[in-house]
């Protein structure tokens, strides 16, 4: 067995008084794509934003490529190749197309992905470049997400909740976009609500429960009962 | 004739208010900070000026180079080590920092120049002036003063939608949690930010103690108006900046030209009528604190 990219180890996270996150044990091998399942406030979002750095978790650590990244802020994550994109998008509204993604090479890891990759992988907001982000419908926002989150050449991509209000078919698309990115050898982390799409798409799954891993396993390992009691926290299946 | 004047020398005075306002609008945009000190940091350059212009025997122009950086790192350290513990602890917090700064700043200069007014050796440019027709005469140092305002607020329109940095600016200004998350590194840049307000803020303090006197107290005045004309020209708009520090400066000196005594009311009367009819100022910027600059 390979070395894992990421490794997470008794993860507490809290928000003042309140824990997200209980003693949450993750790793997650290169090349694969990983299922982050759960009900709402399972504490999907935290785990992601955690993994970037957006909060330090209370106890536990992150440890990536074998250096400890528990403490490290977000710029240093990301040129470690480990890139976020966040749930509702959050594109910078003033800035155009273009400088959205210019903004999220920032700190990029490598220049794996200069501005005219990006633009052959989602040639939607090729045409689009110059416009202002908020001028955009929600799937190319979302796909300008996904693209800022590239442009950090990231070998660990976190998506949260990418389809979250768009249509079956634009769904489709980004996730055919997803398998093209992933193909190139990028490692995955996916937030998903659609437990279907979800086991198709990755090769392992994280199911969290009131901020506890209630499922870890491969996908070809699991049934969707499984996956389903799991979710609901039902112990009598 | 005369009303044409007016309106000329109070576009012109009106130049030297967006020149002091311009980086209390840049530090509110980015930082949404409110820097209560700005005023009396502009005065801190006049005094700079004085010092370094006497001490070398020089016009204060020819003390820019030494003095101008003197003041961005002033505004870089301040951001470092004051400003951003601050903005950690709320709303009010900067502006009870900034405002502790302002007092400091006024009393620090009274002890060590005196409250005696001042005025700058402003070279030969201070007395020169040409006639545009019989009437109207327009003082080079005015004019220079309102030219340099248009190209510090064009220099920094250029640096905010051209280059990186700028970028890095005007995404931390929408967003500053996604700005941290995609990797901007926020606080060197927030340094650069306060950097250029206060050194921008010393440069119209050199201009107000050419063509004028100033003293230590003469911040809290300055601020007030710098003030005004963010709000009227709209919150972390330049441009709208310099709209209403022409407005200002036109409303001051048109209304001085009918009775002298209610020329400074009339400034703060419009501002009033500003904050009442439209708060949002001339130049809104509906999606960003800084997208008029788009």
């Amino acid at each position: 067995m390979t070395a894992p990219l990421l490794d997470i180890t008794d993860l507490d996270v809290c928000y003042g008084d309140f824990q997200a996150l209980f003693g949450v044990s993750v790793s997650v091998a290169p090349g694969a794509a990983t299922a982050l399942v759960g009900a709402n406030g399972a504490g999907k979002t935290t785990l992601l934003r955690t993994i970037a750095g957006a909060r330090f978790p209370t106890s536990g650590t992150i440890r990536y490529r074998d250096a400890d990244l528990t403490t490290a802020p977000p710029h240093r994550r990301i040129a470690q190749g480990i890139a976020l994109v966040p749930e509702g998008r959050r594109l910078f509204p003033s800035l155009t197309v273009e400088e959205n993604i210019q903004v999220g090479a920032a700190a990029a890891a490598s220049k794996q992905w200069p501005l005219d990759r990006i633009y052959a992988t989602f040639p939607m907001i090729a045409a689009r470049r110059a416009q202002r982000a908020s001028t955009l419908s929600g799937g190319e926002q979302q796909a300008v997400a996904i693209a800022r989150a590239l442009a950090a050449a990231p070998a660990l991509l976190l998506l949260d909740e990418i389809s979250l209000g768009l249509a079956p078919r634009v769904v489709e698309d980004l996730y055919q976009t997803l398998a093209e990115i992933k193909f190139a050898g990028a490692t995955m982390i996916i937030v998903e609500q659609d437990l279907q799409r979800a086991m198709a798409t990755c090769d392992h799954l994280v199911c969290l429960l009131e901020g506890r891993v209630a499922l870890n396993a491969p996908v070809a390992n699991l049934t969707r009962d499984q996956v389903v009691a799991a979710y609901f926290g039902d112990t009598t299946t | 004739m005369t009303w044409v004047n007016a309106v000329i020398q109070g576009v012109l005075l009106g130049g030297q208010y967006a020149l002091i306002a311009c980086g209390l609008s840049l530090a509110f945009g980015v930082m949404r900070i409110v820097n209560l000190a700005h005023g009396d940091l502009a005065v801190c350059g006049a005094y700079l000026g004085l010092v370094l212009s006497s001490a070398l025997g020089v016009p204060v122009w020819v003390t820019l180079p030494l003095l101008l950086p003197t003041a961005f790192a002033v505004g870089a350290l301040l951001q470092v080590t004051l400003f951003a513990r601050a903005l950690r602890h709320g709303v009010l917090a900067p502006v009870l920092v900034t405002f502790g700064l302002s007092v400091m700043i006024e009393n620090l200069l009274q002890e060590a120049a005196t409250s005696d007014p001042r005025g700058l050796n402003g070279g030969s440019l201070a007395l020169a002036s040409f006639h545009i027709t019989s009437g109207i005469t327009v003082s080079w140092l005015f004019m220079t003063a309102f030219l340099t305002a248009c190209a510090v607020l064009s220099g920094l329109q250029l640096l905010l939608s051209r280059t990186n940095w700028g970028r890095q600016v005007r995404a931390i200004a929408d967003d500053l949690d996604t700005a941290r998350l995609v990797g901007i590194r926020v606080r060197p840049l927030f340094a650069t930010v306060a950097g250029i307000a206060v050194a921008t803020a010393a440069l119209a303090g050199v201009f107000i103690g050419t063509i004028g006197t100033f003293d230590p107290l003469a911040g809290a005045n300055t601020l007030i108006f710098a003030f005004e004309a963010v709000v009227i020209g709209g919150l972390g708009s330049l441009w709208g900046t310099l709209a209403g520090g022409v407005a200002l400066g036109v409303t001051q000196v048109v209304v001085g030209q009918v009775n002298q005594a209610y020329a400074v009311l009339a400034v703060h009367l419009l501002f009033l009528g500003f904050l009442a009819v439209r708060p949002t100022g001339l130049f809104t910027a509906p999606s960003s604190r800084l997208g008029a600059l788009g």
